[in-house]
């Protein structure tokens, strides 16, 4: 099959135009995966700015008691639209789109995913439905102001314009379909030839687990936003009390699919954290299996748990029972997980790098996360901080301290492949120090403010909460700039970067053995398998000879 | 050589320029069927709904259940399964290389699924006549129960009747792509992705079936 | 119906690569079979309910149903002749839309 494979296509780099398409064009009719992945990175940053922006916005009029500078009513539409933001256009396609597009096919040694047309056709599904996201601001009664939640009643009846803000997360839910549908057959049919399932890089493994939620899951809150437009349209009464339906179907129904959710942001990001010890500490991976398994095993339980988001809406006790037991089992997987990270750690070669770094601060963090996690998920104490900041904190460690920070720390691992480029280990370094310090004097005192009853979604509060408010607005102007500054440093690599090398990190898997960045057609030879991904035996004899 | 192919995208876009046609038909089936899954988790999602009502207004939904009219609903699911036959039969036809026998059987799976929704039609606009309809004066005068009842059918059986338009537009493309020979004996991939997509349309009717038409 | 009654299982010259599939078509009376099966069942279920209204009907109902779900999903969807990953996909979709809707009914059928 090499011989056959010569010319442009398998020497120059994927960045350059190939065939009759030049420039803009080529990009936007594309079916490479790597041109893909990198059109959801751009589309996906140009979202995340703005969310983040808006949440300055929200922390700027926490800062102080009193209302500064907005009206409550305004203050609504900008925590709706800076959760739907950040959920349904960054975190959720978030890894997956973006690194999962890029790297899947890679690490499988693969030209490209199964289909590369649904591909395409996915990231157009993806910005259709950001434009009508956008264009619900513009049209109609105003900016949605029920949370990012859409939960009934209010949001059947509220003025605003939730229909078109509803209509958009279902065709973003579209996206995120084909996206799994893609994933899950490429993973059951283009892995190389020797990779059987157990060979294959543990972030293959966290992108199958994805995919599957990916595809189950959205269904069917993609017929429960249906129904809230019907609802809003025809009045058919399935969640408005007045009618006989139940408000609390509607959250049953919306849970079914955004707590299994969670995990599509989640998951991927711990399959980065898996790549990514193993390299820098130079062993394999510790418990490859378990943590293989584990994703799995979170991705099922995380269906049976989202009873956990309504323990004080007036389920039965029964049900508030079995959500909390079960949701307690979560903690199993993700501990399986953390403690072989720790166990790969142990006794390796640690090399202190950026990725290295951004991994640390994702277990820390996420860490915190999933231990307040726990706190929610205990019956007697959610009634405690249930809808309080501690929730706000709860999920911001998990979801931006997890799935967030585990999309840095991918850029910055894959970031030499993907471009062949270094960037500035230093500034890097420095830009992770000031990003952890940020993160947590923003996102800690929530936690404190929701123990001392600070309700989230308030506009206002007493000046007895005012010390940690104020404390928090600081930490997102230092936690912004440590964003602002890696940014700066990954965007400057593009261009003056010095050439980062096949493989810079030493890193075992397929995506190091191409040349980076990779040729259009990603491997010169197509790779076979003989060993388990994290095997660093041939890499060190190679060294070995080296330094001989 | 240029690689032009592998951006204008076949299934596993790169090998196309690099030698003969390759194709993954086994690839596609799993991408065919996990589509399928997210169809069935749609209409799962209305289950819940349909589950959790009839629950709690049980006596409400027999009342009217009544209402609606038993002979067209299981002629209906005569219709829809005899298509599902038909269906099957074309697309053995073309796999044995009949491909006008195949286009015949086809264009009867057609006509079974156009006489399915002038059936489901009359229904409708019996119930419209009397003002039971989403939103309509009736249906809003009713226990909220029935009017229950009467929104899960409409959006149900709404559901299931946009699949079979869907169904029957991908017929007529896909009748047209075997009279041009793109689909045949040797390729016939995409007629038995539309016969799973017109199963699982089946599928769901013989589930609607008794929870709407037979609950008295 | 009777004149497509050829097995032909060598009609089709599909197979020259790894993914192409080659399966041998199923007997059309097989499909035929299938096919009185299924209006039998709805029969049953119709008269169960006709006959038998409430419980006895409405439990025909639940056991027939999934019979003639399965038949469809063996034969005409062709499940029976696939390997045991496409079993394997579909019961794991389906047992998660049945968990996700017994779980539901934790809350609705309890205090």
């Amino acid at each position: 099959m090499a011989e056959s494979k010569t010319g442009p296509a398998w020497t120059g780099s994927y960045l350059q135009d190939y065939g009759s398409r030049r420039g803009l064009l080529a990009w936007l009719t594309t079916t490479d995966h790597k041109r893909i992945g990198l059109m959801y990175m751009a589309a996906m940053f140009a979202f995340f700015t703005v969310a983040v922006l808006l949440g300055l916005l929200i922390r700027l009029e926490l800062m102080n008691p009193g209302m500064q500078y907005v009206t409550p009513r305004v203050y609504n539409s900008l925590f709706t639209l800076h959760g739907v933001i950040m959920i349904f256009l960054f975190i959720v396609p978030g890894i997956p789109a973006v690194m999962g597009n890029f790297i899947l096919p890679l690490q499988l040694g693969a030209d490209d995913v199964s289909f590369p047309k649904l591909n395409l056709a996915s990231w157009y599904v993806y910005i259709a439905g950001a434009i009508l996201a956008l264009m619900s601001l513009f049209v109609g009664g105003g900016v949605p102001d029920t949370g990012w939640t859409f939960y009934a009643p209010y949001a059947l009846r509220s003025g605003s314009n939730v229909s078109l803000a509803v209509f958009a997360a279902f065709v973003l839910g579209f996206s995120s379909i084909m996206t799994g549908m893609n994933f899950i057959t490429t993973i059951h049919r283009l892995r190389a030839p020797g990779m059987g399932f157990f060979r294959m890089p543990l972030f293959c493994w966290g992108l199958y687990a994805t995919s599957w939620i990916q595809v189950i899951a959205t269904p069917v809150v993609g017929i429960t936003l249906l129904l809230v437009i019907m609802e809003r349209a025809l009045g058919i009464g399935f969640f408005d009390p007045a009618r006989g339906g139940d408000p609390v179907l509607y959250q049953h129904l919306f849970w079914i699919y955004s707590h299994p959710v969670v995990y599509v942001m989640i998951l991927p990001a711990m399959g980065v954290i898996s790549e990514i010890l193993p390299t820098f500490a130079g062993r394999t991976v510790f418990g490859y299996k378990a943590i293989a398994l584990s994703s799995m095993a979170i991705a099922i339980v995380g269906y049976m748990v989202w009873g956990h988001h309504m323990f004080t809406v007036g389920m039965s006790d029964t049900a508030r029972r079995v959500f909390s037991i079960l949701t307690f089992l979560v903690a199993i997987p993700t501990g399986i997980k953390v403690f072989n990270w720790m166990a790969t750690l142990y006794k390796g070669s640690i090399r202190i790098e950026p990725p290295l770094l951004w991994a640390l601060g994702f277990i820390f963090l996420f860490s915190i996360g999933g231990l307040t996690g726990l706190v929610n998920g205990a019956l007697s104490t959610d009634i405690h901080v249930h809808d309080t900041a501690f929730v706000v904190g709860h999920f911001h460690y998990t979801m931006f301290g997890g799935a967030g920070v585990g999309l840095f720390a991918a850029l910055h691992y894959w970031w030499p492949k993907v471009f062949g480029r270094m960037y500035n280990r230093k500034v890097a370094n420095w830009a992770w120090g000031i990003f952890m310090v940020g993160f947590n004097l923003l996102y800690f005192p929530m936690l404190v403010l929701g123990i001392m009853g600070m309700p989230r979604r308030y506009a206002d509060y007493l000046p007895r909460f005012h010390g940690p408010e104020l404390v928090s607005t600081v930490g997102s102007w230092v936690m912004v700039s440590g964003i602002i500054l890696m940014a700066w440093n990954l965007v400057r690599a593009i261009k003056r970067g010095a050439p980062a090398g096949d493989n810079p990190w030493g890193g075992t898997t397929l995506e190091w053995q191409t040349t980076s960045p990779p040729p259009q057609l990603n491997f010169a030879a197509s790779p076979s398998v003989t060993t388990g991904p994290y095997d660093h035996t041939a890499l060190r004899a190679a060294a070995a000879k080296e330094a001989r | 050589m240029r690689a032009e192919g592998a951006t204008l995208g076949t299934p596993a876009g790169g090998h196309a320029a690099a030698h003969h046609e390759h194709r993954d038909d086994i690839g596609s089936k799993t991408g065919m069927w996990l589509f399928l899954f997210t169809e069935l988790l749609l209409f799962g999602g209305l289950f819940i709904v349909y589950a959790v009502y009839r629950h709690k207004f049980g006596a409400e939904f027999h009342e009217a259940a009544h209402e609606l009219n038993k002979v067209m609903g299981v002629t209906n699911t005569f219709v829809l399964l005899t298509s599902s036959l038909t269906m099957v039969l074309s697309v053995g036809a073309l796999q044995r290389a009949r491909v006008a026998e195949s286009l015949r059987w086809l264009g009867a799976t057609f006509g079974l699924a156009c006489c399915f929704l002038v059936i489901k039609y009359f229904e409708w606009s019996a119930k419209h006549h009397h003002g039971i309809w989403p939103g309509g004066e009736h249906l809003h005068s009713l226990p909220p129960g029935e009017g229950m009842f009467f929104n899960l059918y409409f959006m149900m059986t709404g559901l299931h009747g946009i699949h079979v338009l869907v169904g029957m537009g991908v017929m007529g493309a896909i009748a047209a792509r075997i009279r041009s020979g793109h689909v045949s004996a040797s390729r016939y991939a995409a007629l038995e992705f539309t016969g799973l997509y017109w199963h699982l349309v089946d599928l769901v009717w013989i589930f609607l079936l008794p929870l709407f038409y037979l609950t008295n | 119906m009777h004149d497509s009654h050829a097995t032909g299982a060598g009609a089709h010259a599909a197979a020259h690569g790894g993914g192409h599939e080659a399966h041998a078509p199923v007997p059309t009376g097989t499909f035929v079979m299938v096919w009185v099966a299924l209006l039998a069942l709805t029969l049953v279920t119709v008269a169960a309910s006709v006959w038998f209204p409430g419980k006895v009907g409405i439990g025909v109902a639940m056991v027939v149903t999934p019979i003639k779900a399965a038949l469809i999903l063996m034969w005409f969807m062709h499940l029976k002749y696939e390997t045991f990953v496409f079993r394997a996909m579909f019961l794991s979709a389906v047992g998660i839309l049945a968990l996700v809707m017994g779980l539901t009914f934790f809350d609705y059928s309890f205090l």
